[in-house]
C-alpha cells in the first residue's frame, strides 16, 4: 500500500519536483532524496531539535512533517546558511565561540537561531536559553551555545540597524 | 523508527474533511499540527488506514474577537496564539498558556484545536478550556454540536470528539470584569510536560472573594476543576491562611498517579503550591484592574 505523491518544493532556494510515498517524513526526503545531510535525525518524535529547519521562515521539526505536506512550501535547511568561503554570521559565532563539539546538534541549533534572532527580543541569556530549550546538546553544557547566538544576535542586528 | 504506510488525503474545506471522514470512518484519523500524532506513527503505536490532512482548510485559522470574549479556529496554531495582539491584550491568560506549550517548532505547527482534542491532561490547553468554560464547536457530515469544556474532556487522551466529528470552533468567554488570573506550571524542564499546572481566576469585591476558579493539570485523567476549593473561597478574604486552606482542598480534588516523572503524593503537594501561587498571581493582577 504505497501511495505516491508529486510535490513542488523550493529548499535553499533551489526548486525541485520530486515524487514521494505519503510516509516519508520531510527530513527523509530531504536527506535521501535530496542528499542535504545536514539535517539531523537524533529522536524521531520531536524533543531533540535536531531535525529542525525553517519552513516558510518559521522553525519546525522535520521529522513530525510528512514531505507531501511540504507541497508548495519554501524551506531552508543548514546548507543554505552559508559555505565555509562565506559563513553565516551564526556559524562564524559558533566557530569564534566554541559553541559545537560533535557538531550533531549543530544545525538543529542553527536553525533555530535563526527563527529566534529574527522574531524574539532575546533580551538576556535567559531568553536566549528558554528559545533553545527545544534543541538538545550532548557535548557542549550549552554555555557555549548561548554565548555563539548572543554574540551573533549582536552582529547580526547591528547589520540590519546600519 | 518509520511511519507505517498510510493513504494521504488533503482536504481544502471543513465540509470535504468531514465528508472523507464520513467515508472511511474508524479508518481514518485528522492530521492538523501532527505534534502528538507524527510522534506516535514513527513509534507504530497507530496505523491507520487514511490520514485526513486537514492544514489546507484555511477557514479554520482565525483569532476573533466575540462577546468580550475570544472565538478561535482549531487550526489556529499555538505559535499564533502566544503572539496575537489580540489574545495578548484581551486574554493574556491564554497567551501565557501558549508560550508554556512544548517548544518554539512545536508552536510552529501544533494546533490550539489539535491540543483540545488530544485531550492530554497534563496540556496547558484544556486546562485553560476548563478553567473558562469554553465551549468546542464540533462537526461531522451529519451536523455540528456544541459541547461544553465540563464535558469536552472524557478521559486520558479521549474528548468528546468521536469517529467522522472535527472540532473547528473553541468560544473562549469574557472573563468576570475586574477579575485577575494566574498560571503557574512545574516542570523539569521547560517546554517538558507538566508535572502539575494551576491556573485560577479571582475576582474580589470589598476585600472579600466573589468568586474564585482553579483548573488544575497533571493531576487526573483530565483537566480538573476544584468546586470543594472554589466553593471554600468564596467570600472569604484570600490571606496567608485562607489560600494555604484553598490550595489543600484544591490537592484533595486532584486525582493524581504514579508515574516515572512523580508520585501521586508529590503531585498532590505540587497542586497545593501551585494553587497559592497562581491566586496570589490572580489577586495582583486583580487589584491593578
Amino acid at each position: 500500500m504505497s501511495d505516491k505523491h508529486k510535490i513542488q518544493v523550493t529548499v535553499n532556494g533551489v526548486k525541485y519536483e520530486r515524487e514521494v510515498e505519503a510516509r516519508t517524513l520531510l527530513g527523509d526526503f530531504l536527506r535521501e532524496d535530496l542528499r542535504l545531510t545536514g539535517t539531523r535525525f537524533g529522536c524521531e518524535h520531536g524533543v531533540c531539535g535536531a531535525c529542525t529547519v525553517l519552513i516558510d521562515g518559521a522553525s519546525t521539526r522535520s521529522c513530525l512533517m510528512f514531505a507531501v505536506q511540504a507541497n508548495g512550501c519554501e524551506i531552508a535547511t543548514v546548507e543554505g546558511l552559508g559555505d565555509m568561503r562565506n559563513l553565516h554570521p551564526l556559524q562564524q559565532s559558533f566557530w569564534d565561540n566554541h559553541g559545537l563539539q560533535c557538531g550533531f546538534c549543530t544545525s538543529g541549533m542553527l536553525m533555530t537561531a535563526v527563527d529566534l534572532i529574527e522574531n524574539y527580543p532575546l533580551a538576556n541569556d535567559e531568553e536566549i536559553r528558554l528559545g533553545l530549550s527545544g534543541n538538545l546538546c550532548r557535548c557542549t553544557g550549552y554555555q557555549n551555545i548561548v554565548t555563539s547566538v548572543r554574540e551573533a544576535a549582536k552582529q547580526m542586528r547591528t547589520k540590519v540597524a546600519s | 523508527m518509520k511511519p507505517p504506510a498510510f493513504k494521504y488525503i488533503a482536504a481544502r474545506t471543513v465540509d470535504e474533511a468531514v465528508k472523507h471522514l464520513a467515508t472511511h470512518g474508524e479508518a481514518a484519523k485528522i492530521l492538523a499540527g501532527g505534534q502528538s500524532l507524527t510522534p506516535m506513527l514513527n513509534f507504530r503505536l497507530l496505523h491507520p488506514e487514511v490520514l485526513v490532512d486537514i492544514n489546507p482548510v484555511k477557514e479554520l485559522d482565525f483569532i476573533s474577537e466575540r462577546n468580550g470574549g475570544l472565538s478561535i479556529g482549531a487550526l489556529t496554531r499555538h505559535r499564533a496564539i502566544e503572539n496575537s495582539k489580540l489574545v495578548r491584550e484581551k486574554y493574556p491568560l491564554l497567551a501565557k498558556a501558549a508560550e508554556e506549550v512544548g517548544h518554539l517548532a512545536i508552536r510552529t505547527r501544533g494546533t490550539f484545536g489539535g491540543s483540545l482534542a488530544h485531550a492530554d491532561p497534563a496540556a496547558e490547553f484544556p486546562m485553560i478550556a476548563l478553567l473558562v468554560d469554553a465551549e468546542m464547536k464540533v462537526r461531522s457530515a451529519a451536523g455540528a454540536k456544541t459541547v461544553k469544556a465540563k464535558d469536552f474532556f472524557v478521559s486520558y487522551l479521549a474528548s468528546a470528539v468521536g469517529e467522522g466529528e472535527i472540532l473547528t470552533e473553541i468560544t473562549l468567554p469574557a472573563l468576570p470584569a475586574r477579575s485577575g488570573w494566574g498560571f503557574h506550571e512545574l516542570s523539569r524542564r521547560p517546554g517538558d510536560f507538566a508535572i502539575a499546572a494551576v491556573a485560577a481566576i479571582v475576582k474580589m469585591d470589598g476585600g472579600k472573594c466573589a468568586e474564585a476558579r482553579i483548573s488544575m493539570a497533571g493531576v487526573g485523567p483530565t483537566p480538573l476543576r476544584a468546586p470543594a476549593a472554589e466553593a471554600f473561597a468564596k467570600g472569604k478574604a484570600l490571606d496567608e491562611a485562607a489560600l494555604k486552606e484553598i490550595g489543600k482542598k484544591a490537592g484533595e480534588s486532584a486525582d493524581p498517579s504514579n508515574d516515572v516523572h512523580a508520585s501521586a503524593e508529590f503531585r498532590r503537594h505540587v497542586v497545593g503550591v501551585l494553587t497559592q501561587r497562581a491566586l496570589k498571581s490572580a489577586l495582583d493582577l486583580a487589584a491593578k484592574s
